[in-house]
Order: C-alpha cells, then structure tokens, then sequence
C-alpha cells in the first residue's frame, strides 16, 4: 500500500492526472450544455474523432497548431448544429440521431484520414503541443510542476470550469438554457426561444466536443488514430450523470476517472496488483449506472431531456 | 405557405417507399465522397453491387455478414416497438459471444454443443438487456443512457478476459482459445462460409414477425410502447411485459454473438463485432421497426461492407465508405419518418 501511496504523490502522476482529466473535462462541459438545455448528444463519441482528425489533418498540412484547434472546434459546432437541426427543429428522436451522428462522423473521420493520408505503415505524426509552464506559479512545489506546467490546452480547460459555471448560472443566456432543458413550455411563455437556445448549447457544446479532440490527436498523442477516442465520449456521457449535471461536480468527476484511469496506468507500467486493468476502466461507467438507480428519485435531470419541443403542440 | 400537418394514418407503401428514399438520397450524399476520391460514382457502386450481390459466392458472402445484423436489428426492432430503449445491442452481443465461447469449449457431441452455445448466448445477452430494464422498471432509471453504459462494461470484461485468463499463452495474443471443432457450425454450401447460423437468422426473423404481430405477447408490447396508459388500463402489467422484452431483445442480440463464434471466428477476440450492435439500430430503423423488414434492410447493409472493400482495391476510394453509408442511412431514414408523422399542405395566403 505504501507502495500505491508513493506513486500518487509523485509529480509526475498529479501531471498525468491532469492530462487525462483535460479532454474528458471539455467533452464532459460540452455534453452537460446540450444536456442542460433539453438535449442529449449520443454523437460525441463520433464528434471527438472528427474534431481530432479535422485538427490533426490542418496542422500536419499547415504546421500551425492553433489553426488546427479553430478547425477541431469549427467542425465541433457544426456536428453539433448537424445534431441540433435533428432533433431540435425537426423534433426527431434524439439517442437514435446521436448514434446516427456518431456513425456518421466517425465513418467520415475514417474515410477522410484514408483519402488523406493514405495507408501508411507509421501513422503521420505532428509536432504538438508543448508544455508552456507558468512563471511563479509553477515553481511551487509538487503543484507547481504538476498543474502549472501543462499545455496551454490544459490551462484552457481549468478555465473552462468555473466559466462553464458562470455563465450556466449568472447569465440570462445560462438561465435560458436551464428554462429550456427544465420547463420549455414556460420558457416559451416568458419569450425564451426553445428552439434558438437549444441550438445554441448544443453548439457551444460541440464546440467543446472539439477542443476534447483536438487535445487528443495535438497534445496528448500528436497523432491521429482509429482508437484516439476510444470509447471518452461514453465516458464523457457518464460523467455528466455522475456530475448530476453540473460544471463542477462534472469536472470533479472528470478529475476522478482521470485519477483512477491514471492509477491503473502506473499499476500496469510497475507491474503491480493483480486486478486487471479493464477492471478500474469499467468503475466509471459501473458507478454511473449505480449512481443512477439512487439519483432518479430526486429527479436531477433536465426535466425535458429527450423531448423534442413543438410550439403548437399543446 | 406551407404548413405541416399532423397526420393520423399512413399508407402502407410507406413502408416500402420510405427506406428505399432514404437509401437513395443516402447512396446521392455520398456520391460526393467518390468524387472526392477522384473516381467514378457509378463505377464504384457498380463494383461494390457486383462484389456484394454479383454472383452466388459474393451472396453468401453477404448473407453471412447480414446475419448477426439481422438478429440485431431484430433486438432493437423488438425493443422499440415496446419503447424500451435499448442502446446496448452491442454489449449484448459481446456477452453471448462470450458465453458461446465458453460452452464451445467444454468437449460434447456437436448438435448438443451447438445447441448449449445457443442457449447460453441468448441467456447472456437477455441478463445483459434485464439491467437497463430492471433499473428502469423499479428505478425509473433512463434506459438510453444505461444500456449504452452497459457496452463499455461488457466490453471491457471482455478484454479483461482475452487479455487474462483466455490470453493465448503460446501466441501471447488477446484471443480465447478456440471452439472445439465438433460445435463448429456446419457449412451449408462446401467452398462457402454459409454456415447454419445464417439459416437460423433467416428464419427468426418471421417468427419474430409473428411473436409481434399474431401472439398476446406481441400484442402487449405494441400496447406498451404506443399507449401505456391505455395497456394500463387495459389490464395489461406494463412493467412485466418491459423485463419480458428485455429479455426477448437481449437473447436476439446475444444470437448474433453466437453466430459469430460458431459460425465465422470459433473463438472470441476484441473485434469480433465492428459495431454490429449499433448497425441493428440502423437496420430496425430502415425497416421501420418491421422483423420482416429487417431482413432486407441487414443484406443491405452487408452489402454495402462486403461490397466497400472489393470498391476500395478496384478504385481506390477508401472502404470507409461503409461506414458513412451506414451513419447517413441512419440520418435519412429519421428525416424520410417525418412524412409519417406529418403531412406538407398548402394554405392559402389568408390565414
């Protein structure tokens, strides 16, 4: 056990939190926008492997890296404007849209990456991102290091939090969402657009989908591969759950399953325990459906989550 | 102007007439991704047609690659109609692969074997689909979101068993140790992969069709997903007839795993299913949650896979392709059901 501990306070394992807790925060703040407003967004997990393949694609063609996050998050907002036409406008079911959008973008980003670059025995690789470390701040010991020489990505994403946060709940435009995925019916009334502000977060929320991608395929891997996503998109939408839908506890749970998907990294890498990994890889998804079963009698989501809004219907 | 209006009933061509739309602006949509390939469009799904339905060896290729999508798209079609929202095909599968596997192993005559493997998968997937049913009945817990979950639990015990217990440890490869040859499916046409599980599918299908359609059960679960309230009252246990669907979607999809041991692989790996669990949605939706429109709308769909690689060596657009068909098939057919339930009208000016 003392073991175990060691590695935890180590630098190095507090950074790879950090890393790995990164995309899951921005896909986890993108799914709870669209949530928010009234919209669940099954397309993510296909939304995150085109964003990555979109920005990977434009940065190994123009070697600048920021243009590439633009591109990642440019094609996020319009899969989620794909999404939003769906199922906002045309009210059509939104899990079965949400596994269509997901096919979609990922039979494209495939199909793309193929035309583009070919089937090659080493996958194309891209100079990414570099630790940008903070002055002052990142001399504190331990959490110096640890959280303030990161990628400028990662400091985008803490940012993200409270932001996220602030303009859910002290805006009118966060109001309008919380209205919407609540009660659309008085948010009509009181002269909110459902349709606009549903479309909106869902947007926003792709826009987020795409930075998580971007991370991916610039920061994390400097590459794109079939597997850059693997599955963080369902992990995304179980942290959300989990996070009961809300910017902060969202994060900490993102944070947590970094944490725990970080600890199982390093088990492997020294060869330590005997429990196999896939068994931390599943806690999350197990807790959610867990938690799940205790949370739905106080009735935490978005009231019209999964109804489609249609102003004459009465 | 236009107005939309709610319409009662539909025609029953609609049926047929829908899906084919679909499929067609579908096949026009990514026409656009040949040509931005640089080759011909008609040359290339004329390749991917001939390859795929050309002749007697590219159909059974076909057929044995529609199989586990028909008995997929039978689970979600089934699911459904009684609104049960199950996402977790998938993970379904997986866990009938699995359990197959596990019966495949242990030495038997061959017909018992086959039969065990067959119970067993369909026993595992039905337990599977019981969880995002149970926690919804008694929890009130949201079934799209639990049984997607569901997929990656499933699949990672999978791989924890690959890569453990099962691991290969001559290879060193995640794969488990193969069927014994005696439970391997037999082949129906020598020089073929036709193998009987293809046969069975062929026929679930109707009988399915008939579940749904001639028997109470049936009965229950169109009552239960178009009116619960009326089912109520109309004494029927909606909750009870929900766990029964589980049940019924979770042993379909818990099939198409077994098929694919004892038929195709005979063992189990990683990627035993490339989604197949999420094509039988686009299959149940293409055929309009109809079993007996599941069985075209799955040969299309594997079709279309089988017929994307011989178009990717003959032309060079990558075989990808399929997969894009696949998802924008799925988006088509959603818009093409806005004709069911609403009807374009033109009124006059003076409103």
């Amino acid at each position: 056990m003392s073991v175990v501990l060691e590695q935890i306070f180590q630098v190095g394992f507090l950074a790879a939190i950090i890393r790995i807790a990164t995309p899951l925060a921005f896909a986890t703040l993108g799914e709870m926008f669209s949530e928010r407003a009234g919209v669940l967004n099954l397309g993510i997990e296909g939304i995150m492997l085109l964003c990555a393949m979109t920005g990977f694609t434009e940065t190994s063609l123009s070697g600048n890296l920021w243009l590439g996050v633009m591109v990642a998050v440019l094609t996020g907002m319009l899969m989620g404007a794909l999404h939003a036409l769906f199922t906002v406008v045309l009210g059509l079911s939104q899990h079965v849209c949400g596994i269509g959008v997901t096919l979609f973008s990922s039979g494209l980003a495939y199909f793309l990456y193929r035309l583009i670059f070919g089937q090659q025995s080493v996958p194309p690789s891209i100079k990414g991102f570099q630790t940008l470390p903070i002055p002052v701040l990142s001399d504190i010991p331990v959490l110096g290091p640890a959280v303030f020489n990161q990628f400028t990505l990662v400091y985008m994403a803490i940012i993200a939090i409270p932001l996220a946060a602030f303009v859910l709940y002290r805006t009118p435009w966060g109001l309008s969402v919380r209205m919407v995925g609540e009660n659309p019916r008085a948010a009509d009334s009181a002269g909110v657009s459902v349709i606009a502000t549903r479309f909106q977060a869902v947007i926003l929320g792709g826009a987020l989908m795409g930075l998580a991608g971007a991370f991916l395929s610039m920061a994390q891997f400097n590459a794109f591969t079939f597997g850059v996503v693997s599955g963080r998109g369902w992990v995304a939408i179980a942290l959300v759950v989990f996070g009961r839908w809300d910017p902060w506890r969202s994060a900490g749970a993102a944070l947590l399953f970094a944490f725990v998907d970080a600890l199982q990294l390093r088990m492997q890498a020294s060869g330590l325990g005997h429990i196999p990994y896939e068994a931390f890889l599943m806690l999350p998804f197990i807790f959610t459906i867990v938690a799940m079963a205790f949370m739905s009698r106080n009735a935490v989501a978005p009231s019209a989550l999964l109804k489609p809004f249609r102003r004459e219907e009465r | 102007m236009f107005r939309l209006e709610v319409r009662t009933s539909t025609p029953a061509w609609f049926n047929l007439v829908l899906p084919l739309l679909a499929i067609g602006a579908t096949l026009i949509l990514c026409s656009g991704l040949i040509a931005l390939a640089g080759a011909g469009v008609l040359e290339s799904y004329g390749v991917m047609f001939t390859a795929s339905l050309g002749d007697s060896y590219a159909i059974t290729e076909t057929l044995v690659r529609a199989a586990p999508m028909i008995f997929t798209g039978l689970a979600v079609a089934v699911a459904f109609r009684a609104k049960f929202w199950n996402i977790g095909a998938e993970g379904q599968l997986l866990a009938g692969a699995v359990a197959s596997c596990f019966v495949g192993a242990i030495p038997m005559p061959g017909p018992l074997a086959m039969l065990l493997m067959a119970i067993a998968g369909a026993a595992a997937g039905a337990v599977v689909a019981l969880v995002p049913a149970t926690l919804r009945v008694k929890f009130k817990v949201d079934d799209v979101v639990s049984s997607l979950l569901l997929n990656s639990v499933i699949y990672y015990a999978l791989m924890a068993l690959i890569e453990g217990p099962w691991k290969d440890s001559f290879s060193g490869y995640p794969i488990s140790p193969p069927i014994e040859d005696s439970a391997n499916f037999p082949v129906l046409i020598e020089g073929t992969r036709l193998h009987l599980g293809v046969i069975v599918a062929l026929i679930t299908a109707p009988s399915i069709w008939f579940l749904i359609a001639r028997t109470t059960l049936g009965f229950r679960i169109r009552v239960t997903g178009e009116n619960p309230e009326a089912a109520r009252y109309g004494g029927i246990h909606v909750e009870r007839v929900l766990l029964s669907t589980a049940l019924l979607s979770g042993a379909l999809a818990g099939l198409a795993g077994v098929g694919e041991v004892g038929g195709v692989h005979f063992q189990v790996m990683s990627d035993i299913s490339p989604g197949y669990g999420y094509s039988g949605i686009v299959v149940a939706m293409l055929a309009r949650l109809n079993p007996l429109g599941v069985v075209p709308a799955a040969i299309f769909l594997a079709a279309v896979m089988t017929g994307a690689e011989a178009m990717s060596r003959a032309t060079g657009v990558p075989a990808f392709l399929s997969d894009v068909i696949q998802g924008t098939a799925l988006l088509a057919m959603l818009v093409a059901l806005l004709f069911t339930a609403y009807r374009i009208r033109r009124v006059g000016a003076s409103r």
